[in-house]
């Protein structure tokens, strides 16, 4: 491995960190695609790692969806035509009346762990799209919609946004997406049909606390190794299953507050996991106004503070859903990024921080890519 | 066929790498629609940038204007004006300042 491109999705543009296998010293290129409008996800091919996709949201134009073959250099726009296959149909609306589905904006793309011309992609209002052709043309996963429970589908504050998209690297054919406010779901036929797993979940804001569908999930992490379980931030509750969904447990344990919004898992240890705890979900800032990740490594109940290097006092930002990622270095960098506008990252699984970049705009998005 | 002078928003200039106004064949009366049929046909990455995909209607934050005057809540089938017919000014596309909130 020669080195780490950490891709940031901000409310003005793109930006491109970069640095080689020590992830000391970092170039930062940027803002790309600026004046259009926030970037809601940037993300690069697994398989052609310079193929990069950014979903880009204008108040003037809609949804823009840029693809760059160079590595974020240059950026061309694709096709943004995403069209609800059939019978359009209706969700409840934050009132609880129904109301049509409507295309807002792409929130996440999931590029193939195998083919570089095929990306998912998740959208606002929720629903699952893919292309085939590298972006030229975008045709809807209907069965997710098509699941019994969309009409009971219910915004978020956010939106009813589908973020999460996990690949099975065991089975190409298993995939796993989170919506808020419906919340997990599986498919194992490859996206033909899909089942709800939300068994184990409990939320207090919804008037059946254990309902099929209607959890607030805010993010899903996944072990390469460990396909089978699976870690959530959700609303509130951090949460964990070891069967693929079929039942979730708690395992917030000693956080000083399970709200928060990301999640992910250490590369080399896939009981390591990390969250960002946040004070709560109507004070999004850290409790204390001190920055701190929480790390486990006994895969959850089990939580230490990170804090070396992040600021402990009169800190009051954001860490969103989408920001949070690791790269595949030994030992594994972990990077995120605030709503303050930094992006900090740590070379060490977590023991030590830095901010790579402080003064960016508010960061939406982070992802990482290894490079050979 | 007519040739219609278009001032694209700057921000989609950059994007179909144009500097200026293009020029657009339109065929048969020249409306905003039959205008932006002939936007998107010569830059297709402008779909559903102008106009809505499913419903065709003018995104919100877009206005249309002509000889000094705003067409944006005209008739999308109402023919424009003869001096955008004839050549002589050209059909403004453009982003209201309400648009840009950060």
């Amino acid at each position: 491995m020669s080195g780490v491109r950490v891709l940031a999705g901000t409310r003005k543009g793109v930006f491109v960190l970069e640095s080689d296998g020590k992830r000391k010293e970092w170039t930062v290129a940027g803002p790309h695609l600026a004046g259009f409008g926030e970037i809601y996800h940037v993300k690069g091919s697994p398989v052609e790692p310079n193929r990069i996709w950014a979903s880009q949201t204008s108040s003037w134009f809609g949804q823009i969806v840029h693809r760059s073959d160079d590595g974020g250099k240059t950026w061309n726009p694709v096709s943004n035509k995403f069209l609800y296959d059939g019978e359009t149909g209706t969700h409840q609306w934050y009132d609880g009346t129904p109301h049509p589905w409507e295309f807002k904006r792409v929130w996440h793309f999931e590029p193939s762990l195998t083919d570089p011309d095929l990306v998912y992609a998740g959208v606002e209002d929720a629903a699952m799209f893919r292309t085939t052709d590298g972006g030229q043309n975008w045709t809807e996963m209907r069965g997710l919609r098509g699941h019994g429970s969309g009409s009971q589908w219910q915004p978020g504050a956010g939106g009813l946004g589908l973020h999460t998209i996990l690949l099975d690297p065991s089975d190409p054919k298993r995939m796993f997406i989170a919506i808020s406010a419906a919340g997990a779901f599986r498919t194992d036929d490859g996206g033909e049909t899909w089942k709800p797993i939300n068994r184990g979940l409990h939320s207090e804001y919804i008037p059946d606390g254990t309902a099929e569908v209607g959890h607030c999930v805010h993010r899903i992490a996944q072990h390469r190794s460990a396909p089978n379980t699976l870690f959530m931030q959700k609303h509130w509750d951090v949460m964990r299953t070891d069967d693929a969904g079929e039942n979730w447990r708690e395992i917030s344990g000693n956080l000083p507050t399970d709200f928060g919004f990301v999640i992910d898992v250490n590369t080399n240890e896939p009981e390591t996991i990390y969250v960002v705890p946040i004070k709560s979900d109507r004070e999004h800032y850290p409790l204390d106004g001190a920055l701190r990740v929480y790390r486990s490594k006994a895969g959850g109940n089990e939580w230490e503070p990170l804090t070396k290097g992040l600021p402990q006092e009169n800190c009051f930002v954001n860490v969103l859903r989408d920001a949070m990622s690791v790269d595949a270095m030994d030992p594994c960098g972990i990077y995120f990024g605030t709503t303050g506008g930094q992006v900090y990252g740590s070379a060490d699984g977590g023991e030590t921080w830095s901010a790579i970049v402080r003064d960016l705009p508010g960061v939406l998005s982070v992802e990482v890519q290894t490079l050979a | 066929m007519t040739t219609v002078r278009v001032l694209l928003p700057q921000l989609l200039r950059s994007m179909v790498h144009v500097k200026d106004e293009v020029l657009i064949e339109v065929e048969g009366p020249v409306t905003q629609r039959s205008v932006l049929d002939g936007v998107e046909a010569k830059f297709p990455v402008l779909c559903g940038m102008i106009r809505d995909h499913a419903t065709g209607v003018r995104k919100p934050f877009l206005r249309f204007f002509a000889c000094q005057e705003d067409l944006s809540l005209e008739s999308p089938d109402a023919e424009l004006p003869a001096a955008v017919v004839e050549g002589r000014e050209a059909f403004l596309i453009i982003t209201a300042i309400a648009g840009g909130r950060r």
